[in-house]
Formats: C-alpha cells, structure tokens, sequence
C-alpha cells in the first residue's frame, strides 16, 4: 500500500564523490527528494540557511505550498541569496510548488506573492481546481527515453506561456504544458519524486555534473 | 516532445496522500470565518480547517456539534488559495458527501464533533476526496487507514492548550512502531490481534518502520516551543486549533508557530519568534476534565 514501495531500482547514475545537491527544506516533501538524490548516488544538503547555499553544486526546490516556501525564504533571508545563485547558473530543479517559485511570472498566486524566478514562463498556480480534480496519467517525454512517465499532479499548477528562452517538456492531452527547462534550470507540474520514477532527478543531476566540471 | 498518452485516473490512494505528503513540514490552522482564514494564509498557514466554532468554544458551550454551514465554507474557500479542510462528524457519511460537493480538498472526520455513529467511521474508500482522521494509537490509526483514511493525526485533547496528551498519543503511536519493527515474523499475528489492526497492514509497517501515509498531530497545541517538540517527536506537520485565535494576537501567534515547525530543531529561532506574543489561550488542564467530557475517546 505504500508510495515508497512503488519505487523501482534505478539505473546507475555514476556522480562524483564530492558533488553536492541541497534540497530546498522549509516545507513539503523534501524528504521524498532527498531520498531519491541519495539512491542515485548524490551527496544530500537540507537547505534552509543563507550560509548553507555556498557549498551546494544543485539545488531542487520540492513540492509543497509555493506561498509558504516563499513567505520563509524571504523571512529567513533565502530568497536573494538564491535568486543570485539562479542568475549566476546553478542548477535548480523545481515540483509543482518548486516549479512556481523558478517561474518569472505567477498568475493566481496570494497577495503579494514573489517567485525566485528564471525560468521564462507564466504559470498558473493550482490549475485545475480543488484536491478531487487531482489526478495521476503518463505522460510521453522524449528527452527521457521511450517508456512513458507515470505522472501525479496535485493542486497542480500549469504552464501558461513558455517564454522563447525555455522549452516545453511535456505537454497534456489538451495541450496544456506541464514541463519546461531552460539551460540549468528545470520545472515539472507533477511529481516524479513520490512515483518511483527517477529519470528526471538522473536527468537533473546531469545539468549538475555538467555545470560542477 | 509529444502528448499524454493515457486517461487521468482520480482519486487514486497516491493521489489522496499525496496532498497530505505536500503539506508536510507546516501548520494547518482552525478558522471559523474567512477574516480567520485570511490572517492564516497570511501567516503562513499551509491549509486551513474551516469550522463553525473552534474546540475551545465547542468544549465551553457543549450542545451537539456538527458540519459547518456550506456558506461558512463557500466563504472560506473563496477566501484564501491554499487548501481548505473541513469536519465531518465520525460516521456522518452524508456531511462528508456535503464537503466533496462543496469543493472542499480533505475532510477531516473528526472527534471535536459529535460522532453520528458510535459502531461505525465513514467508508473513506466511497470518495473521491481524501480523509484526514484522529488516532490516539497504532491500532486506531491503521483501522481508519483499512477504511481509506489518506492522512493521520495524533489526537490530543483538542480545545485545552494542554499538550499532554498530543505528547501522548504521538509517543504511542510511534512507540509501537518501533516495537512491531523489532519483532520476527511469526510474531506479527498475534500484534496485529493486539492492535486490532489488519494483518497486512501491520506486515507492512513492521518492514518499512512508518505509517503508509502522513502522520500530523493535533490537540492542545498553543505555542511555537509545543509545535516544535510535536516535530522533533516524529510529527510530519501540526494542527493547531483553539490555540490561535483564543489566544491574544493571533497574527503574530500564527506567523510564530509556522517559523517554529520549519526550524523545529534550532532552539535559537524558536526562542526568536517566542518573545512578546502576549497571552496564550487560556488553557484548561487536562487532568481536570472529567471523563464524559474528553473528546480523545471517541472514535475507536
């Protein structure tokens, strides 16, 4: 009956001894992440300090409530320190809440409601309603091999407009899209963390060696 | 790139405790009018429990408590963007069919209330919408996830400011746990017999060593330093109830218990966001309530 029990072995990802991925830990399921860096073989960092973003060579940003990451990152003096770090290239892939925080532009968010931003979309936070309108589907995405992608998406938000500098992942049926990356940085609506499914976080890790070397 | 190959599927179990796994790490606040729900979500608030009156008032003015009017929910509900909750009384299958239609995204089938049926819980698996439900035990806790419940929280005495027994029940819950891992496998059908739990559901969390879904916990918690020891004790995230708007400046109050549950184990901020928030609740101790009148034991 258990999410963890789903989960299949993943392919050997071979990361170098001393790189190290944070993941974003103020809220949501960080742990979910954690645990899939760690099974391909990353060295994992719980970030929720400033000083803590100095010794990290990626970053994921995980599910959650997109409004409650943002009021603590900005409280605890996170949000311009990574805003920086975004700008100047390191690698950050964000879930659902993670995906609104690395969107420049945010439509339906709270009041006075800010995103790190970077990647050049505008999407639209919980998209298709309240929590019986969640759903699980595959999705195909080609950059990931030919086996669909079991997808769940909860209070899900979605791409609105994608940007000329990023690139659509994955579409919908209706065309809606619900994955983009753009250079080092990458976004899904849905969350392959808490699926079994660890070809996104292989993928990430690629951008991370790519961009550590 | 190319489309989605396959129907949606909703309602599914992974779906249900999937928003519970996305609320972790925060706080989830009673409310009994969208002003209430609005200084929530301001605050930091990763849900919202929408209520006609608060535990403590529930306890103070008794009478029969039940769903909250669909106007009082509607109101909330267009009020704030995070996730609305909401309470059915135990048994009462039509007020939670009610709250799946009001667009409400969990109900919570709740001990607070006054149970509609004293033999049976709602059959959880009949909805599309998850439940979150009370345990002051394992055993409590996996009968209501054997009836679909996607989301569990430690009980309390909701409506007291009294800790007590939150630290209770989620040293229970966790404690016997650990027990059913350090046990052989033979062993395991007479602990599921104990525990009046289902055998595979208890094969289940003797090998992975945690509940199959979330695990909050709720009842008498009133200040950041109570919510950070719910954390460092095992909880995924914190309701709190009467102890925010009993209290004397709710706002401040609230902002203070979200920054303790994140940084639950640095002594140094939780003494920062615990200076001058004024009075907290009025609490009632525990030990001074007589039994008819204790909300933890009901549901079984």
């Amino acid at each position: 009956m258990t999410i963890l029990s789903m989960r299949t072995r993943p392919a050997e990802t071979a990361v170098p001894a001393g790189l190290r991925v944070g993941v974003l830990a103020l809220q949501g399921d960080f742990r979910e992440h954690a645990h899939v860096l760690r099974e391909l073989g990353a060295h994992v960092d719980a970030i929720r300090r400033p000083e803590e973003l100095d010794r990290i060579d990626g970053l994921v940003i995980p599910g959650g409530e997109s409004s409650v990451m943002d009021k603590l990152a900005r409280t605890f003096g996170l949000a311009a320190p990574l805003k920086a770090a975004i700008r100047g290239g390191l690698p950050v892939y964000g879930t659902c809440a993670g995906l609104i925080m690395l969107a420049d532009t945010i439509i339906d968010g709270m009041n006075g409601q800010q995103s790190l931003g970077g990647l050049d979309i505008v999407v639209r936070r919980n998209a298709f309603g309240s929590q019986t309108a969640s759903f699980e589907t595959d999705l195909d995405i080609a950059v990931l091999g030919q086996q669909p992608v079991h997808a769940v998406f909860i209070r899900a938000p979605v791409v609105e407009t994608i940007g000329a500098r990023a690139t659509a992942l994955a579409t919908l049926k209706d065309g809606r899209c619900v994955a983009v990356e753009q250079g080092n940085l990458l976004g899904t609506s849905f969350h392959p963390e808490i699926t079994g499914e660890y070809r996104f976080h292989q993928y990430f890790l690629q951008k991370v060696m790519s961009a550590a070397r | 790139m190319t489309k989605s190959t396959s129907a949606e599927q909703f309602g599914s179990s992974r779906v249900k405790r999937g928003l519970a796994e996305m609320l972790k790490g925060g706080v989830i606040m009673d409310v009994v009018t969208a002003a209430q729900a609005r200084i929530a979500e301001d605050a930091g608030a990763v849900a919202v429990m929408a209520l006609e009156r608060v535990p403590a008032d529930i306890r103070s003015q008794g009478g029969v408590a039940r769903m909250s009017d669909p106007d009082l929910i509607d109101s909330i509900i267009a009020e704030v963007n995070i996730p609305v909750m909401a309470k059915a009384r135990i048994g009462h299958f039509v007020e939670a069919q009610i709250l799946e239609v009001l667009g409400v995204d969990y109900i919570d089938e709740s001990e607070v209330l006054s149970p509609a049926d004293y033999m049976n819980h709602i059959d959880k698996w009949n909805f599309t919408i998850p439940f979150v439900c009370g345990a002051t035990n394992l055993g409590e806790a996996l009968r209501r996830i054997n009836e679909g419940a996607a989301m569990i929280r430690s009980k309390g005495e909701a409506g007291t400011g009294d800790v007590s027994e939150a630290t209770k029940h989620i040293r229970t819950i966790n404690g016997e746990i650990k027990r059913l891992t350090s046990l052989s496998r033979d062993e395991l059908y007479v602990a599921a017999k104990e525990l009046q739990a289902p055998y595979e559901l208890v094969v289940e969390i003797a090998s992975t060593g945690k509940l199959p879904v979330v695990l909050f916990t709720a009842g008498g918690v009133a200040t950041p330093a109570d919510a950070a020891m719910m954390m460092q004790l095992g909880a995924d995230g914190v309701f709190v109830g009467s102890g925010i708007f009993k209290s004397g400046n709710p706002e401040q109050r609230a902002a203070a218990i979200v920054k303790a549950v994140t940084f639950y184990d640095d002594a140094k901020v939780i003494a920062d966001v615990s200076r001058g928030l004024g009075e907290a609740m009025v609490g009632i101790n525990v030990s001074d309530i007589p039994a008819p009148h204790l909300l933890s034991t009901r549901g079984w």
